[in-house]
């Protein structure tokens, strides 16, 4: 027994873990705990110096403390001190706290670097460990800073310790991943790679693992290693397990240096050299065949260090995916794992086969043991497993078996698990999509989809089928009856009415002929889910009603009746109602041509990558899940350092939105009727801009006040509303579509209120900006826009801030400016993209950019656009851009002033304007209000005191133009007069229509 | 790479946390907690390894554990470590542990006990467990696989204790000393069975 002088410290320790432990309650521990921190506390602030075993102690029990979950944010201090000690146990015990409980002061950091310094300078391979583990733990940036020199030289040196250069080589390989920039590549680089040949094997693991990484980043610089690893890797694995003693783990040779032999050489594509290649292929059959051998001995540690190796000789197989035998033994291999009785078996080789699947020699062989997984799915207990062979059964999927495996999935579907639940719907959805030779059973499927597991099936998948059934003339028939037949059911999802409406009002007529799914039939099955429903579905749903009207005129007067009743026309919600409204409105004025036109059958969609796919990838990040003929080419982009991820987010962004778009540009007649040529060029352009022309026209309809809250439903019905697309550039198609919708309702309509294409400019908050630059622009309950702009000379920005006032996401934000001729030659525009979702509660940043060419008079139109909840919402508001922002003011002597204003006396250089005050007339508020405008407040040039001078120049990018004003109040009469004069008439004007609203 | 290493209790308490990646303390709290609730709902003899919780970076990350009488040990990994590996990596720790605690305890040890841990070890002896870890991974990274290079290097750090008449004999005595405390769970899975492998000469492993 060793001596016990201060043994009896550290039952210190033991008394408070044991008291710990006996605390009843969690307010008896917190108080334990309370009172042993007051006291180290204590201890460490005391007057007496503390000796560092009993710091060790306190230290010790900090951590423990630490460890059941209380924040520790003192002590660091005494940790650094222990460091410094040359006890080895108080230099051990200071290492370990600094590395669980990293602490970002930067002065102790300098305190703590100092300390590794000198350790890693002792030639004590001891400390020197110490120190390299705590730069590893750490692994900050301040720390690779530091030792970004030292680790290296130590690794290489030729007199260090086999064990120090271990931890060095894991040391530098956690720096460089943590701060590839700070580690260089140097002279170091090409002897870390001989390495591979040390004579102790812990170093070449250690080595092997390093290089991994740094092959990742430069694999040319690397290449080198492949023959030494080829060469290491034989040796193993040829040698009998007594040459390697130690590296021998239950009589496996070095299984861990073997896996990460494997590993680097997936860095690579399989080596040219014929020899190398030769030895190589040599050691993978050496691996397979030693699988087939029986097992050394009985114990799991036996087995698991074999399989290690195995499953990583397999993987290496199939990145090379270029030896056709190999593939396929590697495949049966793993066949015979699928039915092994240890569960970890089974589970790799379902995700090692996924792999194995995509490539072109073994796909046939996956393919073969369909019956094993199915049956995988059907009786594994462990969930993990289960979901493996999804993937599985994704990935060996194609024409052949298709119909087999997705009935499989959704008979699996009907008991899943419920986390896994929406991946196995988009799998089905896909797979169905992909491979379906008949379209009727394309839909048979997703309706089972929806019917099973209709609260994971996202709008994507619903989006999908729509688009898929509008786009094929044969199934159209086939889907109006099966979605009729489907809603019969008395408890439907409400996806299910969401794709029966649409379906049925596009393609309603076609089943209308047997009496029992007459007109009437349909909609009374319809409207018999109306009110089950949320409004998104109801909105669809009212869509569904009209283009009923549409199609049967007979059963015009039921839904007449319906879309008048109150609890429709007054609807809470402004978007049932707003569509109430108009669809009754045009069933009755527009003739049976115009209904036919304006409602008719749906263009087919544009083809497009699958949503679906799309948010595939983005939920599981292509890597693991995608498309399965594409599995292959992303491997390979996956070799060196993987990019998928981001391509994966990239393009799913683009399709949902001009999905949903798509989608919302419904409007269509039956397909027994000719198709109008014309008008449906319109409807082919959900996306096209409008023309001015066409806004000019239609703004002033006598519904506008009526549009101001939301987004105008008649625009989504023409498919003309969504003017996200505005500013993208303006085809002349465009405005040929625009004039055409004018004509339509012109020569048809006197009033034409349903020829508001676009949501109407919101200007009420417009002339309360002329004065100042900050404030809020709009608000309704969804969004709040705020500015914040700054003006200087002909240049200004405006920083827009758009709030989401909801909690829930809005999608596909978009917001673009619009400057309508003649204003796009007046004013240049620059706006940055915005981010498109604005996440609920948050608030998002726009910076325009303005530049001001020469003078103007409209104002730029800021159009925002974006998606929530089910609908999208367009608001257009009249940016506060106004020609007085760009004034510079300018003093002068009142003589100046007059013989100025005297120069400025042709009539057309002066706009006087007289009228009545709306505000009260406080002289202060109006001085401020002059000011806001941009001119100099002059004092003392008027000779009478109650009236105000200001002078200025307006800056812009051609000319500069001088202006002076005179504001005469009249406060018996509460009257103005307002004179400007400036060099030009039409800036006079536009600065005195401008200021004269503000009093 | 190894992103932590948890070993918490089957109540969910944690006996020893080792984050190789910065999570702030409640977040590190919070991890613990997902991990043990995904762990725990888990049958045993169902297979070791599942998706990591989304807190520790969700299905990049794999959860490898094992379970022990009253302890589960969990390691979360990313994609570039070998399960298998892990999971004999966890046993390799474990016996290494059992073998620095008991072998003076008993003289001749067993196999079987080796494959088991006891729980008070890892709570009063948290310092020593750390260094133990330590000598196998080292910032997320596997150090060290050769058990008999383990043991060496935990000797000499042994040896280095005594030789500052520190508290060799700390790891023994506690355990005695807590034996005679009245402490509601003694673990009862450390039986000594049928004896077949002597250590520290561990090469029959």
């Amino acid at each position: 027994m060793p001596a016990v002088s201060k043994g009896d410290g550290m039952r210190g320790l033991a008394v408070f873990i044991s008291d710990i432990r006996n605390c009843k309650s969690k307010e008896a521990e917190i108080k334990r705990i309370n009172k042993e921190l007051a006291n180290i506390r204590s201890k460490f602030k005391g007057d007496k110096a503390l000796d560092g075993y009993s710091k060790k102690k306190y230290v010790c029990k900090l951590l423990f403390i630490f460890l059941l979950g209380h924040d520790i944010d003192f002590g660091h201090m005494e940790a650094v001190n222990l460091l410094s000690s040359n006890k080895y146990t108080e230099k051990q015990i200071g290492y370990l706290f600094i590395s669980v409980l990293v602490n970002s002061n930067s002065d102790l950091i300098r305190l703590i670097n100092n300390a590794i310094k000198n350790d890693l300078s002792s030639r004590n391979p001891t400390f020197m460990n110490l120190a390299l583990h705590c730069i590893a733990n750490v692994g900050s940036r301040e720390m690779a800073e530091a030792f970004a020199a030292d680790v290296p030289r130590i690794l290489v040196a030729g007199d260090t310790m086999d064990s120090v250069k271990q931890s060095a080589a894991l040391c530098l390989l956690r720096l460089n991943r943590t701060s590839p920039d700070l580690i260089p590549m140097g002279e170091w680089t090409s002897r870390v790679v001989h390495l591979l040949n040390d004579q102790h094997l812990g170093v070449v693991t250690a080595a092997t693992s390093l290089i991994i990484t740094l092959a990742q980043k430069n694999p040319d610089d690397f290449k080198t290693s492949v023959s030494l690893a080829v060469a290491r890797l034989s040796r193993i694995v040829t040698s009998a397990s007594t040459d390697l003693q130690d590296y021998t783990y239950y009589f496996v040779a070095a299984p861990w240096l073997s896996v990460k032999l494997l590993r680097l050489l997936q860095c690579y594509p399989p080596p040219e050299d014929a020899a190398i290649r030769g030895r190589l292929t040599e050691c993978l059959e050496t691996i397979l065949n030693k699988a087939q051998e029986p097992p050394k001995s009985k114990k799991v540690q036996h087995s698991n260090a074999k399989n290690a190796v195995l499953f990583e000789a397999i993987s290496l197989i199939i990145h090379h995916d270029s030896e056709p035998t190999l593939l396929v033994r590697a495949c049966n291999q793993l066949g015979q794992f699928l039915q092994h009785r240890e569960t970890n078996l089974r589970y790799l080789a379902l995700e090692s086969m996924c792999t194995l699947a995509s490539s072109e020699f073994s796909h046939e062989a996956v393919k073969t043991h369909i019956e094993t997984v199915i049956n995988a799915l059907k009786t594994e207990r462990d969930v993990s497993v289960r979901q493996r062979a999804v993937d599985l059964l994704y990935a060996m999927c194609d024409r052949s078996n298709a119909k087999q495996i997705v009935a499989e999935m959704l008979s699996y579907l009907e008991t899943a698990d419920y986390s896994i639940r929406e991946e196995i719907v988009l799998k089905v959805a896909i797979l169905a999509e992909k491979y379906a030779v008949e379209y009727t059973w394309y839909v048979d499927t997703i309706l089972n989809l929806i019917r099973i597991a209709g609260d994971y099936v996202s709008e994507e998948v619903w989006y999908r089928v729509i688009q898929i059934v509008i786009n094929r003339d044969d199934v159209q028939g086939y889907a109006a009856k099966t979605v009729f037949e489907a809603l019969q059911a008395p408890a439907c999802h409400e996806n299910l009415v969401k794709v029966g409406g649409y379906i049925l009002g596009e393609f309603g007529n076609l089943i209308a002929g047997d009496p029992r799914s007459s007109p009437l039939i349909q909609f009374n099955l319809l409207h018999s889910k109306f009110h089950l429903c949320s409004v998104p579905t109801r909105a669809l749903l009212l869509s569904a009603y009209v283009k009923f009207i549409n199609l049967f005129p007979e059963v015009k007067g039921t839904i007449q009746e319906v879309l008048r009743s109150d609890s429709q026309l007054r609807n809470a919600d402004v978007e049932l109602q707003q569509r109430a409204v108009e669809y009754l409105r045009l069933s009755c004025i527009a003739s049976t041509d115009i209904l036919a036109t304006v409602l008719e059958e749906m263009p087919p969609f544009p083809e497009r990558e699958s949503s679906i796919l799309a948010k595939l990838k983005k939920k599981k990040g292509s890597g693991t899940v995608s498309d399965v003929e594409d599995t292959r080419k992303e491997r390979n982009t996956n070799v060196n350092g993987s990019t998928d991820h981001t391509t994966a987010t990239t393009n799913t962004k683009p399709s949902p939105s001009s999905f949903v778009s798509d989608l919302l540009a419904a409007a269509p007649p039956p397909t027994n009727r000719p198709r109008p040529v014309p008008s449906s060029s319109i409807l082919h352009m959900p996306l096209s801009p409008l023309s001015p022309q066409a806004y000019a026209v239609h703004s002033a309809a006598p519904l506008t006040p009526f549009y101001q809250v939301t987004s105008s439903p008649s625009s989504d019905l023409l498919g003309l509303g969504n003017s996200s697309a505005v500013n993208s550039g303006s085809p002349p198609a465009a405005s040929n579509a625009a004039s055409l919708l004018v004509d339509v309702f012109s020569e048809s309509l006197p009033v034409a209120p349903l020829g508001t294409a676009s949501a109407p400019i919101i200007e009420e908050n417009f002339s309360r900006f002329v004065c100042k630059n900050n404030g809020v622009l709009y608000e309704n309950q969804l969004l709040q826009i705020g500015l914040k702009s700054e003006f200087r000379q002909n240049l200004g920005r405006m920083y827009v801030f758009y709030g989401n006032k909801t909690s829930t996401q809005f999608l596909n934000f978009s917001a673009s400016v619009v400057c309508h001729e003649p204003l796009n030659a007046q004013l240049n525009v620059h706006t940055k993209t915005a981010d498109p979702v604005v996440d609920g509660g948050a608030q998002l940043q726009q910076i325009l950019n303005i530049e001001c060419l020469s003078d103007f008079v409209e104002a730029p139109v800021l159009n925002i656009n974006f998606r929530y909840g089910g609908s999208v919402q367009n608001i257009a508001v009249r940016l506060p851009v106004t020609l007085n922002k760009f004034f510079q003011p300018t003093e002068m002597m009142s003589q100046d002033f007059f013989q100025r204003w005297k120069q400025l006396s042709d009539p057309q250089q002066e706009v006087q304007k007289i009228f009545k005050a709306k505000h009260s007339m406080d002289t202060e508020i109006t001085k401020a209000k002059i000011i806001g405008f941009g001119t100099a407040l002059l004092d003392g040039v008027d000779p009478n005191p109650s009236n105000f001078v200001g002078a200025g120049v307006i800056h812009t990018k051609t000319i500069q133009v001088g202006c002076l004003l005179r504001l005469e109040p009249n406060t018996q009469a509460q009257m103005y007069r307002l004179t400007l004069r400036t060099s030009r008439g039409s800036v006079s004007q536009r600065l005195c229509d401008l200021l004269s609203e503000q009093f | 790479m190894i992103k932590a290493i948890l070993i918490f209790n089957n109540h969910g308490k944690p006996r020893l946390i080792r984050f190789y990646q910065y999570f702030a303390e409640d977040m590190q709290q919070q991890i613990i907690r997902e991990t043990f609730h995904l762990v725990s709902k888990r049958d045993d003899n169902v297979c070791n390894f599942l998706e990591g919780g989304s807190l520790i970076g969700g299905s990049d990350y794999k959860l490898i554990y094992r379970h022990y009488a009253t302890l589960y040990f969990v390691f979360c990994v990313d994609s570039s470590e070998s399960e298998l590996g892990i999971l004999d990596l966890i046993q390799v720790s474990v016996i290494i542990v059992n073998v620095c605690f008991h072998v003076q305890v008993f003289v001749e040890t067993l196999d079987k006990c080796f494959e088991n841990v006891c729980e008070l070890d890892l709570i009063f002896h948290m310092d020593k467990v750390h260094y133990i870890l330590q000598e196998v991974v080292m910032g997320g990274m596997v150090l060290e696989t050769n058990m008999n290079e383990i043991v060496a290097q935990v000797e000499l750090q042994n040896r280095m204790e005594k030789s500052e008449g520190g508290l060799s004999a700390a790891p023994a005595r506690a355990v005695s000393a807590v034996k005679n405390m009245n402490l509601p769970e003694i673990p009862r899975n450390i039986n000594i069975g049928d004896i077949n492998i002597k250590v520290p000469s561990l090469s029959p492993f």
